[in-house]
């Protein structure tokens, strides 16, 4: 278990590096000059080259990977070996530290993926088991029109037309932005329900898509595993429906629904661009969006950073749950 | 009163392309303690026949129709609710596959459990201690520390005892096993056999013995009920169909039982293929494949009636009882001959 882990941490090491280090170099690549962009367009050319300077850009790539890697390290060798705190660097732009930028938005982005995925599974697990159940009924014709729609429905169009119809037309909702859990800032609302209030909306539309995709699933896997042999067994054991369905069937329907969770939560987690864009919030998804049209390569770079660890850990994470679950999967 | 008498069983399954009649008028009977062995070709109802008494098929698809009286009770008419106290607790069942017939989330004590608790009132650690001396009876080396083991960590013959253990634990007067043996290699196919028999005699049990190996129903069976396309061929003690065989498809089975103790270089094969129980064919389904087929085969479907010197030996096919024994003798002094 231990060898296992101390594998585990370090190929995650490596895939960390080669997955900033593409980011990286793919950054560079933009034939665009970002001490250009944060000095402004009165900047003489030795004004730019200054600033350049300043931000570092002027220095060929690897250098500048390596004070990104140096940043991220937690000791220093500059005056002798010492401990400090890693950081993410701070913006060209406006030269915030990047990690209050990322500290701010990922509780946003985490209140939205993680609701909306409260959400899409309390809509999909009764959904799919009684499709699952009744195959061609008109439960089931309905569910399955409804998963093709929500598959094929843009959650920018989802989202618009909830903000319009239920925001902005029936004033039941608040078309746009976002409220801390924690109590609001200046004045700004906050608590823990006017949080839910804001992201209502939000949740809704990112839980759509996912709740197609998961009722699919869901019914798939169920009739799949209703017709496995040890089903039979249970019942002629003389199990009830119930006891059969919760014990023997779910038991092992569910087992890929989790792999497939871990992964969808945290790539949603790098950023549920889309539901961000349309609601104003100030997630992760927004920030790199903002970040990339302004060749903000340190947000960025911080963002990805996050995402990446996020996949990372969620994914051992499943995977260590897995083996708890299936007893079949020994982790070697 | 007989445990179980079927009576005029039959399952129908509508599918996309038309109803299948899996199993047509079927009937039979058993008694405590004894031993019916089921045989016939993969296909020719044996399997469905015991699912529907079980009440294991699917309920959307399935039409079933005749009396299977449990101790006088119906099973097919019975409710789901008291169909549910029978089975697993008086009426048990071993199914083919041991690889897939245990659910591999869970230990082989919490399924072995789960069987007993389903029916006694019991607590967790009473029903643990059945499950662990049912492990003991059918063999299940250091039971006490594999009773904690998934399925996947067993052998299919060790899969095989425990889904057995597992058919025991409630003490059933019904067990039946649909072809126990056929996915074991041939060693331990010889152990589950033994252990059937032996634990039957313990338990006092009526088994009723799917299988298409001849062999095993000489060895373990006291009557017999050959079963073709759905319907039945040919029921009668074992002494009977062995010795007196009176329909050419069991003269068929006896030819392909694969002798050792001979040197022919082929097995006699039945020529054909079972039919089609979509569009079964007219008159004796036998016909298409039968070597003694006449006129009235194409057109009549024989009944099944006693032969002429036994009242329990029932055979449905139209040759002459002449004929037929001639036949008979001339197969089995061939098997002799071959044998000597």
């Amino acid at each position: 278990m231990l060898r296992y882990l101390v594998r585990r941490i370090l190929w995650a090491v490596l895939l960390f590096v080669v997955v900033t280090l593409i980011a990286f170099v793919l950054f560079f690549l933009i034939p665009a000059n970002p001490a250009q962009l944060a000095c402004g367009k009165a900047c003489t050319q030795q004004d730019v080259q200054r600033v350049a300077h300043a931000l570092g850009t002027d220095r060929p790539v690897y250098t500048q990977y390596g004070w990104f890697l140096g940043r991220l390290m937690p000791v220093s060798f500059k005056g002798g070996p010492h401990l400090k705190k890693p950081n993410l660097g701070r913006s060209f732009v406006n030269r915030r530290d990047v990690d209050s930028v990322v500290a701010e938005a990922a509780p946003v982005t985490a209140s939205l993926v993680f609701g909306a995925m409260i959400l899409w599974m309390l809509i999909a697990l009764p959904v799919g088991i009684l499709s699952a159940l009744r195959p061609r009924s008109l439960l089931d014709r309905a569910s399955m029109t409804g998963v093709l729609i929500g598959i094929s429905l843009h959650p920018v169009f989802i989202g618009l037309m909830l903000s319009f119809l239920i925001g902005y037309e029936a004033h039941l909702t608040p078309i746009a932005g976002y409220a801390n859990f924690f109590g609001g800032l200046y004045g700004a609302p906050g608590g823990p329900i006017q949080w839910a209030y804001h992201l209502i909306l939000p949740w809704i539309t990112l839980a759509i898509l996912n709740a197609a995709i998961y009722v699919r699933m869901i019914r798939a896997n169920v009739m799949e595993t209703m017709n496995e042999d040890f089903v039979r067994t249970a019942r002629a054991k003389g199990a009830p429906e119930f006891r059969v369905m919760r014990a023997h069937i779910l038991r092992n329907a569910l087992l890929p629904i989790v792999t497939m969770l871990g992964m969808d939560v945290a790539a949603a987690l790098g950023g549920a661009i889309f539901t961000e864009t349309v609601f104003g919030l100030n997630g992760l998804g927004y920030n790199a969006i903002q970040a990339i049209g302004n060749y903000d390569s340190p947000t960025v770079m911080g963002i990805i950073v996050f995402a990446t660890t996020a996949i990372i850990v969620m994914n051992l994470i499943v995977d260590l749950l897995y083996a708890w679950i299936d007893p079949r999967i020994r982790l070697v | 009163m007989p445990l179980l008498e079927v009576k005029d069983l039959k399952t129908y399954f509508s599918t996309d392309d038309g109803v299948v009649k899996a199993v047509d008028g079927v009937s039979f009977s058993i008694e405590k303690g004894e031993t019916l062995g089921i045989v016939g070709e993969s296909g020719s109802g044996k399997s469905v026949t015991c699912l529907t008494i079980m009440g294991l098929n699917n309920p959307k698809n399935t039409i079933s129709m005749g009396e299977a009286l449990f101790n006088g009770e119906d099973l097919l008419t019975m409710s789901p609710g008291r169909l549910r106290q029978l089975r697993g607790n008086d009426i048990a069942m071993i199914f083919q596959d041991p690889m897939t017939s245990l659910n591999p989330v869970h230990t082989i004590g919490t399924q072995l459990v789960e069987a007993v608790r389903l029916h006694r009132d019991l607590t967790k650690k009473q029903g643990r201690a059945r499950a662990l001396e049912l492990l003991k009876q059918v063999g299940i080396p250091r039971a006490e520390q594999r009773i904690d083991d998934y399925p996947h960590q067993f052998s299919g013959g060790m899969r095989q005892r425990v889904m057995i253990a597992m058919a025991l634990i409630n003490d059933p007067d019904l067990l039946i096993a649909d072809e126990p043996t056929t996915a074991l290699d041939v060693t331990t196919q010889a152990q589950i056999l033994a252990l059937i028999d032996r634990l039957q005699a313990d338990y006092n049990s009526a088994v009723i013995m799917i299988t298409h190996d001849l062999g095993v129903v000489a060895e373990i069976a006291d009557d017999v009920v050959v079963m073709y396309a759905a319907e039945v061929a040919e029921h009668g003690p074992v002494e009977a169909i062995f010795r007196k065989p009176r329909h050419p498809y069991t003269w068929g089975l006896m030819g392909s039982l694969p002798r050792l103790d001979t040197d022919v270089e082929r097995l006699v094969q039945i020529q054909g293929h079972p039919p089609s129980l979509l569009r079964p064919p007219s008159g004796c389904r036998f016909h298409p494949r039968c070597p003694y087929v006449m006129d009235i085969c194409r057109q009549v479907d024989p009944v099944l009636a006693p032969t002429g010197d036994d009242p329990r030996h029932l055979q449905a096919c139209h040759l002459d009882e002449e004929t037929k024994s001639r036949e008979a003798e001339k197969l089995l002094a061939g098997m002799m001959a071959g044998a000597s």
